[in-house]
């Protein structure tokens, strides 16, 4: 069906799209390109740097706390009294601090017979006190957070009390899906091709603190290993949805990734299964070998998309033009990313206007595909990503 | 008036829908769509309504948008609309957390007043939630919904407990989802006796808005005065703070809808119109939402994530994967299954080109409805703490069933979302609903035909009579009606008889037996009388054994007979099973003869 629809489409004369838009934008890799990181407080702190300063991958650029956990301490019902009662036992004042162990409040009846006391389970300070609930609450301390650079470079913007844009010269490479968060190391490339398999047996201990780039997919030893030598992130283009589910010890439900504490950082190039990485991006990470980067692994599809990252600053200022992400063209280079073509590099042919039946018999707007071999087919246009140049 | 238009701004694609009124009739005109552009660099939901809107502009010729924003209104006789409005999910939806005393009671109250606000409920938290104080609170805290929702108590009933949850949800320092600028909103619709506390509790810290009991008293649920609070402090607070919506507020005649509360609004309509029980669903690509209207009760349920195309692994996760293959008449290699679903929710807008992809995405989509039904019927309960009068048979039963969403009693099913107004074939939509829901006795199948129900949901608040025409003629597709026996006995065992009188006059008999499924050709606007006997272990809606004397509707798939009992008979061998399935596919014509033997 699909050829027939090809020869169709080659030899007819039915209109056909100047131009179309591509549903699934393509992943970006860059060689030489200007990469801005917004590095942002969760709520309102400080901000060290000032615009021009420049930063290192670990610098605190800004720092902030947030109020400690609250405990919350039954004072009543331990002392066994009416809450409205209560306050003229307690020891402590609101807004007095108070040590792990040290009393509250104590209670003393029947010329001393009757001794009731409730110690500060925490340590924190005496928030608040209920008269209708004889609840007490201690909040333990502020706990800080710190935004470090994650890149070097220089700060270009200070939102103050929010953070910092830092911007660096680098090259820019984004994975479909990663797990794992910020680290920084350098890369080592341990395949010798685009389609060979990452195993346990090609990671040494001189790979501590490195990023390593595999081929095809990483095997769940390979991870493992990895894991025990502390390297610290693994590109591959695909792994096995066992491995993965055996590896991080749950099954991946809902792609918000990044927060997973597995000990290593992982980015997959294309997809599930055995995917080769596109041999652009293969070529590009050979190319930058004993570089240092900064990649981070969080991938978040929906509600804002956030694909996982690598980025590697470098002074050799190409031009990598800066292409207006354009619609597709006949020319335009082309991934197909779903069967029966997974994987298959080619450019468009041409973009008939009118709707197609496909096999499954669901009428789509379709591209047609010329592939690498010469071999024309025909595709949804939702199952295709342009290649970013 | 003459020219209507609406627009749902969802996630991830914004869908105009253009009505016209002809002939005093009110029609659906055209289409038109562009993603949705709630994200940077855009961060403006406008930009993505207007580029749907213009596709609309360019369709038909009709100029909507005026130069400085917003649509032309009024229709001037030759350009602008009469009316636009909107419903909205984009970026989340709402997202709510919801708390109450006793998890069964007034927490279940606030639960179903949120989802029926259109909400998607991040947690309950309930004094006995099983979870001690410091989980809550490190729940609480790691929580960030956009709106708190607070009962507990009868009135002049618990209240020192209440204080203790309020106190609690206040120690906790809950954030707002959007901007650490502004206060999360808390709508308090507990024991009223308490209010000046609450007040005294809440009034720092918090935008509080106290509303009727939702359980002024344990036999009674009144859920409309807390769904109303919730609808203003959403758009007071939450779409105010979402990127372009200050502007879409002021384009649009009417208040902005959550996506889900105008989807309800429209299966009410099902319901209201054909004074019916009605199951409905939105099986989205991100949820599954499941609403049913019961003797005139209306409760819907959101299944976050549950979904088609974000959320399809948590459905493999949820379901199992030998759930999702066991709907496969071919043999797939497990890890290929997975990796595809894997690859489907990293790539969410691609669709299947193949046939066996196609089965693929219809297995799992029949798992998501199972599982969202499951997920609703645990929100579709009787009213606990209430008395109930037990019957000696009750004793005997052990228990009264919880919910009272029962197949037996649901007389229309309806569904909406990608995978079913696009399936190639209508009978997949209705085989897909029939096995994931199980219907039972006679039940008339429905679907939305081009994803227009929010929009309709939301112009029938308005405008009732111009919505129902539209859905009737050009939205509300009827897909035909099904006739299934429950229970079940050993496989090739009779089931039923049916005596059909079809409209042409001919007389047809049919003898089922367990495993049988046949669908005859009825058109959707003719009717056949149908005279149904079940054997003795079977019920077809008179009781076991009794025959049933009906009239049937049909539909573009037609009239579907079901005797694979209930629950559904699966051979447990694998070849038998795979057999079975190829045989109920084939009596349907779910897929193309050919194009499925090729890959059996």
């Amino acid at each position: 069906m699909v050829d027939q629809a090809t020869d169709k489409k080659v030899n007819g004369e039915e209109k056909e799209s100047e131009e179309a838009h591509a549903y699934t934008p393509g992943l970006k890799v860059k060689k030489s390109t200007i990469v801005q990181k917004m590095r942002r407080l969760p709520l309102f702190g400080e901000v060290y740097p000032k615009e021009g300063d420049k930063v290192n991958y670990s610098d605190v650029i800004a720092r902030t706390e947030i109020s400690g956990d609250p405990e919350i301490v039954k004072i009543s019902m331990v002392m066994g009294l009416e809450p409205e009662d209560t306050p003229k036992y307690m020891l402590k004042k609101i807004g007095e601090t108070v040590e792990k162990g040290e009393l509250l409040a104590f209670y003393k009846a029947l010329f001393g017979l009757i001794k009731k006391q409730i110690k500060a389970p925490v340590s924190g300070t005496l928030e608040s006190f209920s008269e209708v609930t004889g609840q007490a609450i201690i909040r333990g301390a502020p706990i800080p957070v710190e935004v470090d650079a994650y890149i070097p470079g220089t700060v270009i913007d200070v939102m103050p009390r929010e953070g910092a844009i830092i911007e660096t010269h680098a090259a820019f490479i984004q994975g479909i899906f990663g797990i794992g968060g910020e680290v920084h190391g350098d890369i080592q490339v341990l395949t010798s091709n685009n389609t060979e398999v990452l195993d346990a047996d090609m990671i040494k201990p001189e790979h501590k603190s490195k990023i390593l780039i595999g081929g095809n997919r990483v095997t769940l030893d390979a991870l493992k290993k990895a894991v025990q030598i502390g390297v610290s992130a693994i590109v591959s283009g695909g792994i096995r949805h066992e491995d993965l589910t055996t590896f991080t010890g749950e099954e991946i439900g809902v792609a918000i990734t990044g927060q997973e504490e597995v000990g290593i950082t992982l980015i997959i190039t294309e997809g599930f299964g055995n995917m080769n990485m596109s041999q652009r991006t293969f070529d590009l990470l050979k190319e930058f070998e004993g570089y240092s980067a900064s990649v981070n692994g969080s991938t978040q599809i929906r509600a804002g998309v956030l694909r996982p990252e690598i980025i590697i600053p470098h002074e050799l200022k190409e031009e990598d033009a800066e292409s207006l992400s354009q619609g597709m063209v006949p020319g335009t280079p082309i991934r197909i990313i779903r069967q029966p073509y997974f994987g298959a590099i080619g450019k468009v042919h041409s973009l008939p206007v009118e709707l197609q039946k496909l096999e499954s018999e669901s009428m789509v707007r379709v591209v047609n595909i010329e592939l690498n071999g010469g071999e024309v087919v025909t595709v949804p246009r939702a199952n295709v990503e342009i290649i970013e140049e | 008036m003459q020219f209507i238009i609406a627009t749902d701004v969802g996630s991830t694609t914004t869908k105009a829908r253009f009505f016209h009124k002809k002939n005093g009739e009110w029609r659906f005109l055209v289409a038109g769509e562009a993603p949705t552009t709630v994200e940077a660099p855009y961060e403006d939901v406008t930009l993505g309504v207007q580029n749907a809107v213009r596709e609309i502009e360019e369709l038909t010729g009709h100029k909507l948008l005026a130069p400085e924003g917003g649509m032309i209104i009024p229709y001037d006789g030759e350009k602008g609309v009469d009316l636009y409005c909107t419903t909205s999910s984009a970026g989340g939806g709402l997202q709510m957390m919801v708390a109450g005393l006793i998890k069964s009671m007034t927490a279940e109250s606030a639960n179903r007043a949120a989802l029926g606000a259109g909400a998607i409920v991040m947690d309950v938290i309930a004094r006995d939630d099983g979870r001690q104080n410091y989980q809550k609170i490190q729940r609480i805290r790691s929580l960030r919904p956009d709106m708190i929702l607070m009962a507990g108590g009868t009135d002049g009933g618990a209240s020192q407990h209440v204080m203790e949850i309020a106190e609690l949800i206040k120690a906790a320092e809950p954030k707002p989802r959007l901007g650490v600028a502004y206060k999360l909103p808390i709508v308090y619709a507990g024991n009223k006796t308490i209010r000046p506390q609450i007040e005294a509790l809440m009034k720092e810290g918090f935008a509080l808005d106290m509303v009727d009991n939702i359980r002024a008293t344990l036999e009674q649920e009144n859920t409309e005065p807390a769904r109303r609070a919730v609808h203003e402090l959403f758009m007071e607070h939450v779409m105010s703070h979402a990127p372009g919506y200050t502007k879409l507020m002021k384009w649009t005649d009417i208040d902005i809808m959550p996506t889900p509360a105008g989807e309800g609004m429209a299966i009410q309509l099902i319901a209201n119109t054909f004074k019916q029980n009605v199951l409905g669903v939105g099986l989205g690509g991100a949820t599954t939402n499941v609403y049913s209207i019961v003797d005139g009760r209306f409760v819907r349920s959101v299944s976050a994530n549950l979904g088609m195309s974000y959320s399809v692994t948590n459905v493999m996760k949820e379901a199992g994967i030998d759930n999702i293959m066991r709907w496969l008449p071919f043999s797939l290699d497990k890890e290929e299954v997975a990796s595809r679903l894997m690859n489907k929710m990293i790539r969410p807008t691609t669709i299947p080109q193949t046939l066996e992809d196609l089965i693929v995405e219809h297995s799992v989509a029949r798992e998501a409805l199972r599982l969202g039904l499951k997920h609703h019927r645990t929100i579709a309960t009787r009213l606990k703490g209430v008395q109930v009068q037990r019957t000696i048979s009750d004793m005997f039963e052990q228990a009264i069933v919880d919910s009272y969403v029962e197949m037996m009693n649901i007389d229309i099913c309806a569904g909406t979302g990608g995978l079913l107004s696009h399936a190639p074939r209508r009978i997949q939509s209705m085989l897909i609903l029939t096995d994931a829901w199980l219907t039972e006795g006679v039940t008339r199948m429905m679907q939305d035909s081009v994803f227009m129900m929010p929009h309709l949901g939301v112009l029938s608040t308005v405008y009732r009579d111009a919505a129902w025409n539209v859905f009737d003629k050009d939205c509300l597709l009827r897909l035909g009606t099904s006739i299934a026996a429950s229970g079940q006995a050993k496989f090739g065992d009779h089931v039923m008889d049916l005596h059909i009188d079809m409209p042409n006059g001919d007389k047809l008999e049919e003898t089922m037996n367990l495993g049988d499924l046949k669908l005859i050709p009825l058109a959707p606007d003719q009717e056949a009388s149908v005279l149904v006997e079940p054997a003795n272990l079977y019920d077809v809606g008179a009781g076991p054994g009794k025959e049933l004397q009906t009239t049937v509707q049909g539909g573009v798939a037609g009239l579907l007979l079901d005797a694979r009992g209930r629950p559904l008979y699966f051979p447990t061998d694998d070849q038998k099973r795979k057999e079975l399935l190829v045989k109920w596919f084939k009596a349907t014509g779910l897929y193309d003869v050919k194009a499925l033997e090729a890959l059996i």
